[in-house]
């Protein structure tokens, strides 16, 4: 039974060449095998049995989801399970799907089939209390350009009705470095600030459950560096996130759990560790020579915030390590 | 999950009246077309027509408040399409709100706006010798009416506020809605026209709220021409609004 909660048992390859359906085959039997030394409270975490109350249910539970448009299929029987608190990635191609699971999850899409239930309450039939359960940040910084950072936050603050609006966007203002730019009218911000501003809208209110879609596209580096940071400071604060991505390495910075939607079904889901054992190496090497790339790039224009992004992995680079002559310490 | 209509639409009404206040290009170039018109009328045409009145620019003052107004509503349509595009209209969408504020904010709004154009209209009017017998009671009766036909025609924009793909399609709906006082009582009295397009001036909205507003003004009694202009008023705003949500809810899924 956890086995089937780890790899989504998902046989779609109908429309696959021999070769994919050959590979999608092994990496499942290989997935299934790493399953096996998986700690006990990864395990624990990945509980898919459905509970009436919510209580004990994931944050995050999607079963057999279907989602066509016209006659395009894009969701072909998703199951997905966001354990609370953790991070969970949603890997895919553009076109795969990602949005529109999203979409489905925040109630502004009806799914055509399949259950999607989000901190215990129906997407379908209990819009509301899942609206009051989640914040989803958009593929684009949904910022209103017009008004101050601070404006936002407080409008964010009086439609949450939060008791004390502006102490609440004052507070978010200093945890997103954004305090200076409070009174500053968003449409000078830069790509990274709107983001920051973006996820900071986000957290208003506290919701347990949080989705971001591609929360770094069309973000240089440094900014994305910022995001990530933003992000894993959610999780620790216990929040539930699941975000899209089409970059593996965001995907390796933030991610307790990766699911991989390909064909509209999740081909793959497992940890990091479980995943590169999974891929091919040379898509392996490929990956490893992206991010060295960006550690020149951060080297050279002397990110100060690259030296504190946090990887919890001592062993994973950071720009810490090149350091460039005649370049700001 | 209680809903919170009244806080929620405040709240949203006060995020769009920033934006006014913050733009008022909004309103300058709304008033900028029916002041060109008006002052087009009155001082290179005017001379050569008849209304039978002391003033043309009294004669002609309501049917300009009523351009002013269509010129003003482009804007919801405006302002909604950049929400819609923007994702700002989606971030709402997944908010624990009452959904329906997000439109209602957006038509206050453009009630707020039209009015503070309406307001500027009216004291170039006075300026350019414009005068009214109207008591407290008829200011307040042209009030109403004027208050009742922007609601009514921004409901009007906000189908294609919602519906359009381009920033030029959210807006280009409202130019037969400029056009329209001009087949109408609005600038020259409708006897001067020739059969057909006297039956349509005389049976289409704008010739009944102009005619009204105009009464209201000149202190004549209004008879039954006030109740023709609110059934107008009423029932563009409903069907409006009928068409408005549809579109809504496609949009929404």
């Amino acid at each position: 039974m956890q086995r089937h909660g780890a790899v989504s048992t998902g046989t779609g390859t109908g429309t696959g060449t021999g070769i994919r359906r050959a590979c999608a085959r092994k990496i499942r039997s290989r997935a299934a095998l790493t399953l096996t030394q998986r700690q006990p409270s990864t395990l624990a975490a990945m509980s898919t049995a459905p509970t009436p109350h919510g209580v004990h249910e994931p944050a995050v539970l999607l079963r057999g989801l279907t989602k066509s448009y016209r006659d395009l299929t894009v969701l072909r029987g998703v199951d997905l399970d966001v354990a609370r608190g953790s991070i969970v990635a949603l890997l895919g191609s553009n076109g795969a799907g990602k949005t529109t699971v999203i979409k489905i999850l925040s109630t502004l899409l009806r799914a055509d089939g399949g259950t999607a239930r989000v901190n215990g309450f129906d997407v379908a039939t209990q819009g509301a209390e899942v609206r009051g359960s989640i914040s989803l940040t958009g593929q684009f910084a949904a910022v209103d350009e017009i008004l101050t950072g601070r404006e936002n936050l407080v409008l964010m603050a009086r439609l949450r009705h939060v008791t004390d609006p502006g102490v609440v966007a004052d507070d978010l203002l200093r945890r997103f470095s954004l305090a200076e730019a409070g009174t500053r009218r968003v449409a000078t911000y830069s790509g990274g600030m709107r983001r920051r501003l973006d996820l900071a809208m986000s957290l208003v209110g506290d919701p347990p459950v949080i989705f971001l879609d591609e929360p770094t596209t069309g973000l240089d580096p440094q900014a994305r560096i910022e995001v990530w940071r933003a992000v894993s400071e959610l999780a620790r604060g216990g929040t539930t996130v699941l975000l899209t991505t089409q970059h593996l390495d965001e995907a390796e910075q933030l991610a307790d759990r990766i699911a991989i939607l390909h064909e509209g079904r999740i081909t793959v889901n497992g940890t990091l560790a479980e995943l590169r054992r999974l891929l091919p190496p040379a898509e392996v090497e490929y990956v490893e020579k992206q991010p060295t790339l960006e550690d020149v790039f951060l080297a050279v224009v002397g990110a100060d915030a690259s030296g504190h992004a946090h990887r919890d992995d001592p062993g994973t680079r950071t720009s810490d390590d090149l350091t460039t002559p005649g370049e700001r310490p | 999950m209680t809903t919170h209509v009244v806080q929620d639409t405040a709240a949203l009404l006060g995020r769009s009246l920033r934006h006014i206040a913050r733009s008022p290009d909004t309103i300058i170039t709304t008033v900028v077309m029916p002041i060109a018109f008006m002052l087009l009328f009155v001082y290179v045409l005017g001379g050569a027509i008849e209304t039978g009145t002391d003033s043309y620019v009294t004669y002609l003052l309501p049917g300009i408040l009523l351009i002013t107004v269509a010129s003003g509503i482009s804007y919801t349509a405006y302002r909604l399409f950049l929400d819609t595009t923007s994702g700002i209209f989606e971030r709402f969408h997944a908010m624990p709100i009452a959904r329906s504020s997000v439109l209602w904010a957006h038509v206050l709004t453009s009630l707020v706006a039209n009015l503070i154009s309406l307001v500027v209209v009216v004291g170039v009017a006075l300026l350019m010798g414009f005068r009214s017998g109207a008591g407290v009671s008829g200011w307040l009766a042209v009030t109403g009416i004027l208050a009742l036909f922007t609601v009514a025609l921004t409901w009007i924009a906000v189908i294609p506020g919602l519906t359009a793909t381009s920033v030029d399609g959210a807006s280009v709906f409202s130019y037969p809605l400029i056009l329209l006082p001009f087949i109408s009582s609005a600038f020259v009295p409708t006897a001067t026209m020739p059969g057909p397009v006297r039956w349509f001036a005389e049976h289409q909205p704008v010739t009944a709220i102009v005619d009204a507003i105009r009464d209201l003004l000149t202190g004549q009694p209004v008879g039954t021409g006030i109740w023709t202009a609110l059934a107008w008023c009423v029932g563009i705003l409903v069907v409006a609004y009928v068409l408005a949500d549809l579109a809504y809810r496609r949009r929404i899924a």
